[in-house]
């Protein structure tokens, strides 16, 4: 651990409201290290914590903006993307990040991540999916796997799942990458080319509910919930995978599209200095 | 802007649209509805040539989450609907509350409910314009009647929105949004504009819902130092959640108690021939100018009507309205809906002396029909 932050010089307190500790994540959850990745990508590529805007919407997953020492907007259920179209498009100078759960981004969030992935506009969004509603405790969301036992699926999950990665795809975001929170670094990494890049870019971090949804389903502790993400990556690239409407068993980790074109903040922009030249 | 002093003959909906950006509205969210559509129509005309940004939304969540947002950020924001997008504002709009963010809705009513009837005209929207989001939240809500007003209400706004950091609705009706009139727009040197208090203090320690003598705490602009928190929880001063009684008391007490201390600010009507009225006819927006023509043709026949016009609804102008009812023996309240705001009205007037007229057919209310009431119970 030393050598690790004597090479990259992370401190996380940098980052963090200390006076909001403790925080109030079950010991064990994903989410916490999904944190740590997101702020050790925004220490490494030297973002102004006074330009850092966090949109996170409710649930587990958008209780984390309130730990970080930055500009963060918790919002209503489902809708930090909308909130985030108008910050980024009123200061395009803010590096915006929306952090997003599984119900909150795919269920009642849907058609704004459509739209959001469509648009293209700068700003990264991270979609922390522990297939399940966590702060409600534990009812089914369209990631859970099929089988699974919920608070509302007493007899397991009945209800097919579906692969948001796919789904950012086809509707256009710039980058579309996936990650598990085993591969903190890589995790890290791809957050990175996610803040750098021009567009709209759409991170899935796979994470757990270790408390709720692990004890659930007798999953084990928290290092064997995280452990067990090794089996269930696939570090092939998206293209070579068969297509299939539902999330695969084994999930395609890494960058798995991008679709560079316009960035629609710029173009806005361009438009509208265009009509004021011809108002003068 | 200069050119804008000519006498001009526009709609209700498109001098909005002109208000909103002569009150320094920079962005603007919305989801097309009818009849309110023009104004998201002039605004994607508009802003651009102000270097103010126009979006359609997926959907009125998603408008009344960007406008938010946009306000955030440190524009003058504003959406406009009608009865169904309004329905889906709603949570919103408590967020903004909640948040303090300014912002202007406008919603342009139509006959209801659900999709009711998109063209016809209706005032069915006055509780929810008051109660509509959940929770214990103040409202400003305001009603002009004619088309200059439009256009200098939604100026008026955008100010109170700006300067108590609250949403402010703006109730027009499907008439009154598409009826077309000859107005002289103001210079833009002859608008008085607010814009909100931007914290600019020390940025250590600083509590972003601090209790400040006004009740309206500076607003955190992001990118200056501050980094805040804002959220839809009960928050304290520092802006971070809380659930110790004594906070939420204060905290939600505050967002009330700033319209209150306000009033005078927000409260705006119009009073006629009231001093003498024995028979005062109580009415709003459209259905106001049919009863001003209607108390015109009373007095003519030597009954003594008077009118109270509420321009601003809620907080409804209690005072003005016990003034106007002295010496009256009935109160009489014309809405085109099955009776809403004649439950304020009987609140502070009592029940014996009040009369409706109601209408929710889809047609504007007359003045000969509003005079033919006042005839029956004179
Ligand atoms: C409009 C609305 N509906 C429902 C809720 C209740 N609610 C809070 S969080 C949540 C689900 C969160 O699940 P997810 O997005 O997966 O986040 P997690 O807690 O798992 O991180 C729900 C349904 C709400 N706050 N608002
Ligand atoms: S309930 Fe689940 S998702 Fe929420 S903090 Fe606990 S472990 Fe994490
Ligand atoms: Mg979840």
């Amino acid at each position: 651990m030393a050598v690790a932050e004597s090479v990259d010089n992370f401190e996380i307190n940098d980052y963090l409201r200390l006076e909001m500790m403790p925080h109030f994540l079950c010991p064990g959850c994903g989410h916490g290290i999904a944190m740590r990745a997101l702020l050790w990508a925004v220490h490494e590529l030297g973002i102004d914590k006074n330009k850092l805007a966090i949109v996170s919407g409710i649930g587990c997953s958008g209780r984390m903006g309130a730990y970080v020492d930055a500009n963060t907007f918790h919002v209503t259920h489902g809708r930090p993307l909308a909130f985030a179209t108008g910050l980024a498009l009123a200061r395009p100078d803010l590096e915006v990040v929306v952090i997003t759960g599984d119900g909150d981004a795919l269920a009642i969030g849907g058609n704004h991540l459509i739209h959001a992935c469509r648009r293209n506009l700068r700003m990264t969004c991270l979609l922390l999916n522990n297939e399940v509603y966590g702060m409600t405790g534990g009812q089914v969301s369209p990631t859970t796997s099929e089988n699974r036992l919920t608070t509302t699926t007493p007899a397991g999950n009945l209800e097919p799942v579906f692969d948001a990665c796919k789904l950012a795809e086809a509707a256009g975001a710039g980058l579309v990458g996936r990650e598990v929170t085993l591969q903190t670094p890589t995790l890290k990494d791809l957050i990175k080319e996610g803040l750098a890049y021009p567009g709209f870019a759409f991170i899935e971090v796979i994470s757990d509910c270790t408390e709720i949804f692990g004890r659930k389903n007798d999953l084990g502790n928290s290092p064997e919930m995280i452990l067990s993400q090794k089996k269930s990556m696939r570090p092939d690239s998206y293209g070579t995978v068969v297509d299939e409407p539902f999330r695969p068993n084994s999930l395609p980790t890494g960058v798995l599209a991008r679709n560079d074109r316009p960035e629609y903040g710029e173009t806005y922009r361009n438009f509208a200095k265009s009509k004021q030249g011809r108002a003068k | 802007m200069s050119n804008r002093t000519l006498p001009v003959n526009i709609q209700g909906n498109h001098a909005c649209a002109l208000g909103a950006v002569a009150a320094g509205c920079r962005f603007y969210a919305g989801y097309p509805i009818t009849p309110s559509s023009e104004v998201a129509e002039r605004m994607s005309a508009e802003l651009p040539k102000v270097g103010g940004i126009f979006i359609q939304m997926e959907d009125e969540i998603g408008s009344m989450g960007a406008i938010i947002g946009a306000s955030m950020g440190g524009s003058k924001v504003m959406t406009a609907t009608s009865g169904p997008g309004f329905s889906l504002k709603q949570e919103n709009i408590g967020y903004a509350a909640m948040t303090e963010t300014p912002c202007v809705v406008v919603n342009v009513m139509r006959g209801g409910p659900s999709t009711g009837m998109p063209t016809r005209p209706a005032q069915g929207d006055v509780m929810q314009a008051r109660w509509g989001t959940h929770g214990d939240h103040p409202a400003i809500v305001l009603v002009p009647s004619s088309v200059k007003e439009v256009f200098d209400e939604t100026v008026r706004a955008f100010n109170l929105a700006e300067t108590l950091r609250t949403p402010v609705i703006l109730l027009i009706d499907e008439v009154v949004g598409h009826l077309v009139e000859t107005i002289a727009l103001p210079k833009a040197s002859e608008l008085d504009l607010v814009d909100r208090k931007w914290a600019d203090g020390p940025k250590k320690g600083f509590q972003p819902f601090a209790v400040t003598d006004d009740m309206v705490p500076p607003m955190p602009r992001p990118g200056d130092g501050y980094r805040a928190h804002f959220t839809g929880l009960t928050h304290d001063e520092s802006g971070f959640p809380t659930q110790k009684p004594e906070k939420v008391a204060q905290a939600v007490g505050r967002i009330l108690d700033k319209l209150e201390r306000h009033r005078d600010l927000i409260e705006s009507y119009e009073a006629l021939q009231t001093d003498d009225a024995e028979l005062l006819v109580v009415a709003y927006g459209i259905t106001g100018r049919s009863a001003r023509k209607a108390v015109a043709m009373a007095r003519d026949k030597g009954l003594k009507a008077g009118l109270l016009r509420p321009i601003t609804l809620w907080p409804f102008p209690e005072a003005a309205l016990k003034e106007a009812t002295k010496n009256a023996r009935h109160v009489l309240v014309p809405e085109m809906n099955a009776g809403q705001l004649c439950y304020e009205v009987e609140r502070i007037c009592g029940t014996e002396r009040i009369a409706r007229l109601n209408r929710f057919d889809g047609e504007a209310i007359s003045p000969a029909h509003i005079l033919e009431k006042i005839e029956e119970l004179a």
